[in-house]
């Protein structure tokens, strides 16, 4: 006979069944016979944040760079509460995560108990799905589930409540090895006619373009898009969310498009005749305006696992549903027992024309300037590191200089919250980054506003000796509403300076980590150099920079690709 | 769709969340109680229309989805109409309940209760039918919806 178990117990089990190696939380009433177990126990690390915030963006962090489920556990009412920004954030980068909250007894339920809020309710549109567990008896399978849904398709949150009696009761434990629903059979392999129609359209194209996102990093499949850009000799840009999935250093590459991507990338875009969008959903920040993108006739073929990102924004000539991974080994698997090639005069002409565009060098900046450029910064982290580090960001001026500055070879190494856009997110997610990557060398590029925003993470690293090194761009504005208020009205900085701002390098030391504050250009490099060496500790680095400088070339709202602000 | 508690909200949600419009609803249990089936009508472009049925395919619960215009359909709603029916007007209202093949499920000196089922415009042009006075109160169900002859909706 086998050993009911309480569903406390059943939970960590589960969690010890799925591999979890470590999860992110923070105990409370209602989780506390989960947390009991969990003392009990030592194949599940926990690490114990001081947000709930905090938790998710570290789980966040830690399934990016490692391809694997992220887990939260946080309490009910307020835990849940805190955690739903980072549920949400997780949500529009569809990011695999499962999150364990706890819910007040059954009998309490809808009672307006201590601690209670409507979870499943709260937490409804930002989440692939959610559960509340009314009986232990469907506990195990529950997150069985929430594994599966979290993990497979488009991968995204799924969150899990559980009320305190059910953690209290005892069952008999099974876990599925596999498991089947009939309402979620999300698609994998491509549809053979089409990947043939797309493989007819690369030959036929005369000016194409890879246009690549976050797809690609989720799928595993930068390898293959590298191939088959290499072996057409294809221009490629990467989305914010695809930098890595195509080696930022090759030639081939065209840097990131959108709003503040490259002059060459948003004109290749918009003047291209076959555009290959692979994971990829045409965002309101890639494409700009969406009529003006029309103005200009190309042939798209768009390969995604979810049929709801096809013909959202943009129509296309072949959709291609299926897991980009599959879909491009099936095309390049066609395209290799293909006798034709496309026509490669044309090609020349088209790679002529971006070589023109990549001349206007618009990421240009003031390389002799007596105040540190944030830009400068971010290269010499890219030469110190030598492109090897793992990067989380926060939101604003700094994410784009480092979306455009840190040239991403590898997937899975540039980690910032790109739909939701979380101010707060660069340090917990970095956390998560390095517990999943103990021997990597991580960094948080954020700003002082954005690093205020969950500061209180410097205490988890400290418990956790988490060597962190966090490049903080310090031009004490929220850099990216200034440079709107500069741009779109009349220069009123309506609450964007950033007034009575810590001394960060006592504050840092407070925590027990290194301070440094960098003023001048030439301490930049030694700077970065010496805080590298630091391997064990955290160096938190105020760059006190320009205030002024802005992110260019810039599509404004409501325009086209071509029409950029540049430098 | 899955019988199971939550299954309505999502969808009500997404439509609200998207900015859809939901025009009727009607949901239950089916033959199986595992399944529910719900009928939905909205208005939307072609596009939006495509874009509906693929974020509604997305909720984990829903097991299939099927665009009746695709087709052949029925539709039948029902409605219960309690009308004052005193002196000469008696008689009148149950001969127009007659004709739109209503019937007279509740009745009492001063009301009939009727009971209609048909399409929507059906169900209007009997209420038009009648002097706007003399509607006490209506309640309608959504529409449900079913192909015609051979077309079955199996799961």
């Amino acid at each position: 006979m086998s050993v009911e178990l309480t569903g406390a117990e059943i939970t960590i089990r589960c969690l010890q069944e799925e591999g979890v190696q470590c999860i992110f939380g923070y105990p409370g009433g209602a989780v506390l016979f989960i947390y009991d177990e969990l003392f009990k126990q030592d194949k599940v690390r926990h690490i114990l944040v001081r947000h709930e915030q905090a938790a998710v963006h570290a789980a966040d962090g830690y399934a990016r760079s490692s391809n694997k489920v992220g887990v939260a556990l946080v309490t009910s009412g307020p835990g849940v509460t805190n955690a739903v920004t980072g549920i949400a954030t997780a949500y529009m980068d569809s990011i695999p995560m499962v999150v364990i909250s706890g819910q007040v007894p059954t009998s309490a339920i809808g009672l307006d108990a201590f601690q209670e809020v409507d979870t499943v309710g709260i937490t409804r549109p930002c989440v692939k799905h959610n559960f509340l567990v009314k009986d232990v008896s469907e506990l195990a399978l529950t997150i069985k589930k929430a594994f599966y849904i979290a993990s497979t398709g488009r991968p995204g949150p799924v969150l899990v409540d559980i009320p305190k009696d059910v953690s209290q009761q005892k069952t008999k434990f099974e876990y599925p090895d596999k498991i089947s629903m009939r309402s979620y059979n999300p698609v994998t392999k491509g549809h053979t006619r089409q990947i043939k129609k797309a493989a007819e359209l690369i030959l036929s194209a005369k000016r194409p373009v890879v246009y690549a996102g976050g797809g690609v990093i989720l799928s595993d499949a930068a390898p293959q898009l590298t191939e088959l850009t290499q072996m057409l000799n294809f221009p490629c840009t990467n989305t914010l969310m695809g930098l890595g999935g195509y080696p930022a250093t090759d030639k081939q590459s065209l840097g990131m498009l959108g709003m503040h991507g490259t002059y060459e990338a948003n004109m290749a875009m918009q003047y291209c005749d076959v555009l290959i969008a692979v994971g990829a959903r045409f965002d309101d920040r890639v494409i700009g305006n969406p009529k003006h993108f029309f103005n200009e006739n190309r042939k798209i073929i768009h390969i995604d696992i979810d049929p709801s990102s096809i013909s959202k924004r943009v129509k296309v000539d072949v959709p291609i549903v299926g897991d980009v991974l599959d879909v491009l080994k099936e095309l390049i698997k066609l395209l290799k027992a293909e006798k034709e090639k496309p026509d490669q005069t044309a090609l020349k002409e088209w790679w002529k024309q971006i070589e023109l565009w990549r001349e206007r060098d618009c990421l240009k900046f003031d390389r002799s300037s007596k105040i540190i450029k944030p830009q400068m910064v971010i290269e010499k982290l890219f030469n110190v590191t030598k492109g090897d580090a793992f990067i989380t960001s926060d939101v604003g001026q700094h994410q784009m200089w480092a979306a455009q500055f840190y040239k991403f070879d590898k997937p899975r190494r540039w980690i910032n919250s790109g739909g939701l856009g979380t101010m707060g997110f660069g340090m917990p997610a970095a956390m998560g980054v390095q517990l999943a990557n103990p021997k990597g060398k991580v960094a948080c590029i954020t700003g002082e506003a954005s690093i205020q925003m969950c500061i209180q993470e410097l205490s988890t690293c400290k418990q956790y000796k988490l060597p962190l090194k966090i490049i903080n761009l310090n031009n004490r504005y929220m850099g990216m509403v200034r440079q709107w208020q500069e741009f779109f009205h009349g220069n009123r900085y309506a609450e964007s300076y950033m007034n009575a701002l810590p001394d960060f390098v006592k504050l840092a030391e407070s925590y027990g980590h290194v301070g440094m504050k960098i003023e001048k250009p030439e301490d930049v490099e030694d700077a970065l150099k010496e805080a590298f060496k630091l391997k064990d500790q955290l160096v938190f680095m105020d760059f006190i920079t320009d205030q002024t400088e802005n992110v260019f070339p810039m599509v404004p709202g409501g325009k086209g690709l071509s029409e950029m602000i540049l430098v | 769709m899955e019988n199971e508690a939550g299954a309505l909200s999502r969808v009500a949600g997404l439509f609200s969340a998207r900015g859809y419009n939901i025009e009727s609803l009607s949901v239950a249990p089916t033959e199986d109680p595992t399944l529910s089936r719900m009928t939905l009508v909205t208005i939307g472009s072609d596009e939006v229309v495509e874009q509906v049925t693929k974020q509604l395919n997305k909720l984990i619960e829903v097991v299939k989805i099927i665009d009746l215009n695709d087709g052949n359909h029925i539709e039948r709603e029902l409605m219960l109409v309690k009308i004052r029916a005193v002196g000469p007007d008696r008689e009148e209202i149950k001969r127009l309940a007659e004709i739109f093949r209503g019937s007279i499920i509740d009745v009492t000196d001063k009301s009939y209760t009727i009971e209609l089922t048909g399409t929507s415009s059906k169900l209007d042009a009997f209420l038009e039918a009648i002097e706007r006075s003399a509607v006490l109160e209506t309640v309608r169900t959504g529409a449900s919806g079913i192909g015609r002859g051979e077309w079955i909706l199996k799961v």
